[in-house]
């Protein structure tokens, strides 16, 4: 069978850059493969997916060397038009990348440019829609969609076309885990059904290994460095290397000294035979520390009876209460549009609650202005261009110091020792344009913990972050948080920043407090995290398969071993 | 929350005729609305407005802000006449009759008052159309008539586009304009005008940033989806012309001329009750 991508010593190097971001690269898919091409940030696997979706170069300027074969043709001769009828691709930003104004719209997009009569596009939008289960919602408005939803008509929007080739790129990105496990699912089903080349790219590994997939290509620093089966991968030390994360159960493994085989099939937890690891798991779980018990402290935070609507018909939170302790790291989960955002504006007074009260070290909040509560509980947005308003560091992260009335020696000061801790100390007289994402992300922690407010809050502070730059955000906060004593609460539906770094839980779904507990038993309880959409994790299973009892027992060792290890 | 102008399905008739016709009718309002002085036919357009924007079932949450800006400018606007041309309803109508002298050449005349009565009447013949144009128009379907009125798909889309993004730019303006008053950037009527004017570029830059990134993602979407690739496309939300269209821009035509006729009819674009 001849390929339907075909690399051979394929180098491309943007014009902007200096260095060839691809190099000797070397790769053939075949039709009806589902390939996963995983890489840390940076190491050109976004560019290996643009050279197929013909983004490069045709979007994005540069000069390659070697050869590229799309379906057998050179795609220089194909164009970026060409190259559409041939490979779909479905972006990360669901949002960004909706056009129509409804959905039926955006579905039909495709058949709009290629002058598809009227008749024939209503009709085929709505075969198409079925297909993905989005029929019922044709004539909406991308805002009234979730997550899920805005995927799959990203999916219908390309498919339409009757591509061979469809491209993913980076799917569970903006998903709560069980939206993520139904995409998958749902690529996984159009595969089988469709017979589509299926090229995902991802770096949350073990949720892409929900469904099977043929092999994982590895990249890393602009060369392929693995190119296999998952369970050779998974038995091999080429992730750790490339500082990408192993799924939970493997590390659990690793960590209770087991060798991986390929031949125990170690991709998926289902079919994974744990026979010969059961008797090491058992006995380092016999042996683990259990995690020291918290210390109780004073309640910085309490939130009483909370009560939120839009207006009367539906309720977006409803008897919401909890206290925070000083000094706790929390979590605050649940499925997208849950009411996570909407009670973190509640809290920082950008909107009123109908009923119920916030408390501020036992004082109520509510004369309090937004200007005045953000002295003491500082928000930190998901995107960061969303927060920076000043071209050089320094004065981004003087600004909250500077409009107080601050004087400008003490301004230098306080601005210095937190550039310090941020690890931008170095930075400080660059322009902000000039840094990484993540690293401008560390700006606008900045410039709120300048202001040494009592109670962070994160939204999403590690989305669209691959590990290494993930566990750097995680590090830095809970030195923060250590060092200063700043309490600090994060929204997110990363279960992984959950477990590993929050000593606590609160989950949230359909604008409820379903249970406030620690991650390890929120993880482990089924009906928790089925009806907040969460992901059991794979921990709770390996601990079943192996024989443990307590499998939150055995989550909760776990954490707390990898929090001294790291 | 409604969001301000911004398209929203509300079944009247008004959404249901081709946006072509909808811009030809707000095109020659506001031409012969420009273009005439004469009280009488202000008048006539002003109450046609009114009933036409009770019809279109606009509320007030969607354009009330918007119009509060308007008001604003307007206002100005006649003060700016009076202190700088306190004798043009002399010079127009040719007569005077003063009401009150103000010392200087500032005089309050009846016709200076008759002057700017036009002025305020054509803000509001010509605002509420402007608004009932933007919030009964799907934008595609605007992109579709124009395309077929011959002018290029691109523009159409371009426009269709920033129409579509409206809601989504004002998301943004609101968390970043939450995030920064919450770093201390005081935005409300407490600050001083200079300092509000300030502030408002903390919002500014980072709603430009975010609006760039959005610009490159759906760029490229559009891109890999085939935008751009034929001379021509159609449209989903394509719609013919049907006899209500036809009906509504004859109407609007028969107007516009028995309007200015009667406007020129004396000669001049003023109507003169003094003489």
């Amino acid at each position: 069978m001849k390929p339907i991508i075909e690399f051979k010593d394929y180098s491309f190097k943007y014009n902007s850059q200096v260095e060839p971001t691809l190099r000797d690269i070397n790769l053939s898919i075949y039709p009806g493969e589902k390939i996963l091409i995983i890489g840390p940030s940076g190491s050109g696997k976004s560019t290996l997916a643009n050279c197929i979706n013909g983004l490069v170069p045709f979007s994005y300027v540069g000069e390659s060397t070697g050869e590229l074969y799309i379906g057998g043709k050179e795609p220089k001769d194909l164009g970026i038009f060409g190259l559409s009828k041939m490979v779909g691709t479905v972006l990360q930003d669901t949002d960004g990348q909706f056009i129509g104004l409804t959905v039926a719209e955006d579905v039909a997009f495709v058949l709009e440019n290629d002058c598809l009569e009227e008749e024939r596009m209503h009709k085929r939008v709505e075969e198409i829609a079925k297909l993905v289960d989005i029929d019922k919602l044709l004539h909406h408005a991308p805002g009234e969609l979730s997550g899920g939803q805005k995927q799959r008509v990203s999916m219908a929007g390309v498919m339409i076309d009757d591509v061979d080739i469809l491209l993913f790129d980076e799917p569970l990105a903006n998903l709560d885990p069980a939206t993520g496990k139904h995409a998958i699912e749902l690529i996984d089903s159009i595969q089988k059904e469709q017979n589509k080349t299926i090229l995902i790219i991802e770096h949350r590994l073990e949720d892409a290994l929900f469904r099977e997939v043929d092999r994982i290509v590895v990249v890393g620093d602009g060369t392929i460095v693995a190119d296999m089966t998952p369970d050779e991968l998974l038995s091999k030390d080429v992730l750790e290397r490339q500082g990408i994360r192993e799924p939970l159960y493997v590390t659990a493994l690793k960590h209770a000294g087991c060798k991986i085989y390929a031949k125990d099939h170690p991709a998926q937890i289902q079919t994974m035979d744990f026979g010969p690891y059961k008797g090491r798991v058992q006995d380092w779980f016999a042996h683990a520390d259990s995690p020291d018990k918290k210390k109780e402290s004073d309640n910085v935070l309490q939130v009483e009876h909370l009560d939120f609507s839009y207006d009367e018909s539906r309720k977006i939170l409803q008897d919401i209460s909890f206290s925070v302790q000083k000094g706790e790291m929390l979590s605050i989960v649940g499925k997208n549009g849950a009411g996570k955002t909407t009670l973190s504006n509640l809290i920082c007074g950008f909107i009123k609650p109908d009923s119920g009260s916030i408390l501020l070290d036992g004082e109520d909040i509510s004369p309090l202005s937004i200007k005045e509560r953000g002295e003491r509980i500082g928000l930190v947005m998901q995107n960061p261009n969303q927060m920076i308003s000043k071209a050089m560091i320094y004065e981004e992260v003087a600004l909250g110091l500077a409009v107080r009335g601050v004087p400008e020696e003490e301004i230098k000061e306080r601005v210095y020792e937190t550039l310090k801790i941020c690890g931008l100390y170095p930075f400080r007289n660059w322009p902000i344009s000039a840094l990484s994402f993540g690293q401008k992300k560390r700006v606008t922690i900045a410039s709120i913990l300048v202001m040494n407010p009592e109670i962070l809050i994160l939204d999403e502070p590690t989305a669209g972050q691959d590990y290494r730059h993930y566990t750097e955000i995680m590090e830095f906060l809970k030195r923060v948080n250590q060092e200063y004593g700043t309490t600090i609460m994060m929204i997110t539906h990363d279960m992984h920043l959950m477990m590993e770094y929050t000593d606590r839980a609160i989950v949230i779904a359909d604008g409820q407090m379903i249970a406030d507990d620690t991650p390890a038993k929120v993880l482990t309880d089924a009906t928790i995290s089925d009806r907040a959409y969460l992901k059991q994790t794979s921990l709770y299973d390996m601990a079943k398969q192996c024989g443990i009892e307590s499998p939150s027992a055995f989550v909760e060792c776990f954490i707390n071993y990898e929090r001294k290890v790291r | 929350m409604a969001k301000l102008l911004t398209y929203k399905e509300k079944g009247t008739w008004m959404e249901n005729l081709c946006g072509v016709t909808k811009l030809i009718f707000f095109l020659s309002w506001t031409i012969t609305c420009m273009l005439t002085y004469d009280t009488r036919v202000l008048a006539v357009m002003f109450v046609i407005s009114l009933i036409l924007f009770k019809l279109s079932k606009t509320s007030w949450d969607q354009v009330g802000s918007v119009f509060k800006v308007i008001l604003v400018f307007m206002i100005i606007n006649i003060v700016a006449i009076f202190v700088f041309a306190p004798d043009q309803g002399t010079k127009i109508y040719g007569t005077e009759h003063i009401l009150y002298h103000w010392g200087g050449r500032w005089k309050v005349t009846s016709e200076q008052l008759f002057y700017e009565l036009n002025v305020v009447l054509k803000y509001f013949t010509i605002v509420p159309s402007v608004f009932m144009f933007i919030i009964t128009t799907n934008p595609s379907e605007l992109a579709a008539s124009l395309n077929r009125l011959g002018i290029s798909y691109n523009i159409g889309y371009a426009l269709a586009i920033a129409l579509r993004y409206i809601p989504d730019v004002q998301d943004d303006f609101h968390k970043i304009k939450n995030a920064q008053e919450a770093r201390g950037i005081e935005m409300s009527g407490k600050a001083k005008l200079a300092d509000r004017i300030k502030s408002v570029a903390a919002i500014i830059f980072p709603l430009i940033f975010t609006s760039m990134d959005r610009i490159d993602t759906v760029s490229n979407a559009m891109e890999l989806r085939g935008f751009g690739k034929h001379k021509k496309r159609t449209w989903y939300m394509g719609r013919r012309l049907a006899a209500g269209d036809y009906v509504v821009m004859i109407a609007t035509l028969v107007f516009m001329i028995v309007a200015l006729v009667i406007t020129y009819y004396d000669g001049n674009r003023f109507y003169n009750p003094f003489v």
